[in-house]
């Protein structure tokens, strides 16, 4: 169990773990999470499926090393075991056939728990923009997978080196500006997802986001990753991870993912 | 009840054991008192408080007893523990066979001995009791024989009984699902208990701390339960990982939910976002179960210098004491009520006392005021009286006007109750659930899905440990008497 089959690697911190989880794979759906722990004092760490091959019994996480966990995770080896794995966790994306285009819009290692969603999203019959964002070539990650599965690629990069130089936000404004879309979904770092919701509301487009929050146990327990949508309560775990990013308090939901930092 | 015949009230050594000394004799020993390490001492490491009685005290304990015809202690314990039939084993000096009692109805004694609150159950209903004198400490003498067997080498394991190749599974390794289990391997049902988290136990492991539950004691009633053929796979979320159709492919006719209490809550008060704040369940979590602050763990904890525990309950209490060995120099308890009011045990509160933990009690936290990082540097608590009694029974606390107090603080736990775990409720589609989250049962525990019963807080909302056992047991009788009959 939980045997790691398969490792590359997509920049130097960045890492794509193909993990043996015959149980997970059957069962998740775009939007699911599962938690990793690795070694046995290691943390509870929350990461998103990128994807999965159920003939295979795998999953596919990409983990980006921020700290002791998942340097750790990202040290591993083809070969070498996750001491615990656990899910699918966490709603699944809403999935539907809309009228308008659907924008998929993500920044960094954000791209990877996309993927399924583009591909749900192009399945369900959708016309799909895909807006991938990072800070140089090098950061973008998965754009073949995605390109299969989109009908349209724009990639933006903060220093021009792929695609066109800028911010996330003006590759998903030009999509608006010239087509009908009628959902926009965006995962990365908050701030991002901050700004593409600061965006989408001016146009009224509905808008999903994928929250990774610090979590303890991650199902439902501890009330760690509690953010505050639409001036209430909710908890990632099991609330989302996705919400309507219109209504989350992205500066509040920044401020307490520094709680941990002094700690790293 | 049928008597036993090698324990029961009437043979002969235990007769002789009544005429030994008068009733006037046995009550006029007082009641034991628990060795406990010294305070001073004890906030400085995480060893147990409680020590244990020594076999000399614990004979004279079990001698108090005064061996009543009809028990009424046994009417105060929700697992109907046999008590004369161990106590009176324990004076006789054959504590084997005393833990052999507890085990029939208790999967987890040397749990129970500990956690479970005596003075509210089996000791409130003793004899001594109407007698104006201090009940005898059965809490104690059921903690003895546990841990007494447990530390014996050469103590008989639980044999494993003949299987009717029935099998159960059950949701969540908390008490009440442990207790479930216990049940059912006793009648031969083959049983698989699933849990979510990496360690088996539930709250065992992950609430209680190891000053006033250590892990080991948690670890030798699990092994118990593996020598009757109880299976357990942790990591595993039914209703994700493995759905209820899953598990009916897999052969098996009967599901006990015991998924436990949930989602902490919050006072919904302004600052309650602030970094700093959390509930009791992830302060506990982290030092628990991920064992924060101990060397080889990776997860952090926050520890803070002036901490604030809000609420008066168990966990509120387990909490405070948890942050006082993690070098908070002002731990303190603040409290809406009274301490009179207080749900936690009084033995907590004692402890948490001897430890140096203030109390402000009549105190209600109306904001908690950050600093410029947005971390939590004070807390604002209004100050109360009590009113007149309100729903619960208790003199309701009203605000005196104008009565605020900024106290300083670096963190705040907030300990004032949980949410049943959603997870379970809604990822098995037709079981009903109350308004409050909780899983509706009949008399018997069976939920509105005919093979699947519930007990715990997933349907009591929030309970104890020795509830929440009862429930699985009363939840086993049920379930197994069905599938027998279907067979």
């Amino acid at each position: 169990m939980n045997v790691i089959v398969e490792k590359s690697r997509f920049s130097e911190n960045v890492v794509r773990l193909v993990v043996e989880a015959p149980d997970v794979a059957r069962a998740r759906k775009p939007g699911h999470f599962v938690i990793v722990r690795c070694g046995e004092g290691g943390e509870r760490i929350p990461l998103t499926i990128s994807d999965a091959d159920e003939t295979r019994g795998t999953i596919t996480l990409v983990v980006q090393a921020v700290g002791v966990s998942t340097r750790k995770i990202c040290a591993l080896e083809a070969g070498d075991t996750l001491t615990d794995l656990v899910g699918p966790l966490g709603r699944a994306t809403d999935i539907v056939k809309h009228d308008g285009t659907v924008v998929c819009c993500g920044g960094g290692v954000g791209i990877a728990p996309l993927l399924p969603i583009v591909k749900g999203m192009k399945e369900a019959g959708n016309r799909v923009v895909s807006v991938l964002a990072a800070r140089n070539k090098d950061l973008i990650i998965l754009e073949d997978e995605v390109r299969r599965y989109s009908d349209e690629v724009v990639i933006m990069t903060d220093d021009g080196s792929a695609g066109t130089k800028g911010l996330v936000t003006a590759g998903v404004e030009d999509v608006i500006k010239r087509e009908k879309v009628s959902e926009v979904v965006a995962i990365g770092p908050a701030v991002m997802m901050k700004f593409v919701a600061l965006l989408t509301k001016k146009y009224e487009i509905p808008t999903i986001c994928s929250l990774n929050t610090i979590m303890v146990d991650g199902t439902g327990m501890c009330g760690a990753c509690r953010v505050s949508v639409g001036g209430k309560m909710r908890f990632v775990c099991v609330d989302g991870p996705e919400f309507d990013a219109h209504q989350v308090d992205f500066d509040n939901m920044i401020m307490r993912m520094k709680a941990y930092d002094s700690h790293e | 009840m049928s008597e036993d015949k090698h324990t029961g009230r009437g043979v002969a050594w235990r007769v002789a054991l009544r005429d030994a000394m008068s009733a006037k004799e046995r009550t006029a020993i007082p009641r034991v008192v628990m060795p406990q390490l010294d305070p001073a001492i004890r906030v400085t490491n995480n060893e147990e408080v409680n020590q244990g009685l020594t076999p000399e005290q614990a004979v004279l304990e079990a001698t108090r007893c005064l061996d009543c015809p009809t028990p009424t202690c046994m009417e105060g314990c929700p697992v109907s523990i046999s008590i004369p039939d161990f106590i009176k084993n324990i004076q006789r000096g054959d504590v084997v066979e005393a833990a052999a009692v507890l085990k029939r109805t208790s999967a987890l004694p040397a749990v129970c001995g500990r956690v479970c609150p005596q003075e509210k159950q089996c000791e409130s209903k003793c004899i001594y009791v109407k007698m104006k004198k201090e009940p005898v400490a059965i809490g104690y003498l059921e903690r003895f024989a546990a841990d007494t067997v447990r530390l014996m080498s050469d103590a008989p394991r639980p044999a494993r009984p003949t299987s009717n190749s029935l099998r159960v599974a059950v949701v969540g390794s908390g008490p009440s699902g442990l207790s479930f289990a216990g049940e059912m391997a006793q009648r031969g049902f083959e049983v698989d208990v699933f849990e979510a988290l990496h360690e088996i136990g539930g709250v065992l492991k992950y609430g209680i701390p190891e000053f006033r539950l250590p892990n080991s004691v948690v670890e030798a009633e699990l092994d118990s339960l593996r020598d009757m053929g109880v299976r357990f796979h942790c990591d595993t979320v039914i209703g994700k990982t493995l759905s209820y159709s899953d598990l009916l492919e897999k052969g098996f006719r009967g599901l006990f939910v015991g998924s436990g209490a949930g989602l902490p809550r919050f006072m919904d008060i302004p600052g309650e976002d602030l970094s700093g704040v959390m509930s009791s369940n992830e302060y506990l979590t982290r030092i628990n179960l991920m064992c924060a602050g101990r060397p080889g763990s990776d997860t952090p904890v926050l520890r803070g210098r002036r901490v604030a525990v809000i609420g008066g309950g168990n966990t509120a209490m387990d909490s405070v004491r948890t942050a006082r060995r993690m070098g908070a120099e002002r731990a303190m308890i603040i409290y809406r009520r009274s301490e009179a009011e207080m749900p936690a045990r009084v033995e907590e509160v004692h402890h948490a006392k001897e430890e140096g933990v203030e109390f402000l009690t009549l105190c209600n936290p109306v904001e908690y005021i950050g600093d410029e990082r947005g971390r939590v540097c004070a807390v604002k608590v209004q100050r109360m009286e009590l009113g007149e009694p309100d729903a619960s029974g208790r003199r309701k606390p009203v605000a005196i006007p104008d009565a605020i107090d900024i106290i300083d603080v670096d963190q705040v736990i907030v300990s004032v109750g949980v949410s049943p775990n959603p997870l379970v409720p809604s990822s098995i589609e037709g079981l009903e659930v109350t308004s409050k989250g909780t899983l509706v049962v009949d008399d018997s525990l069976q939920t509105s899905l005919p093979a699947i019963f519930a007990g715990g807080d997933i349907v009591r909302g929030g309970a104890t440990v020795i509830l929440a056992m009862g429930d699985g047991r009363r939840a086993a009788a049920a379930m197994a008497e069905r599938l027998i009959a279907d067979a």
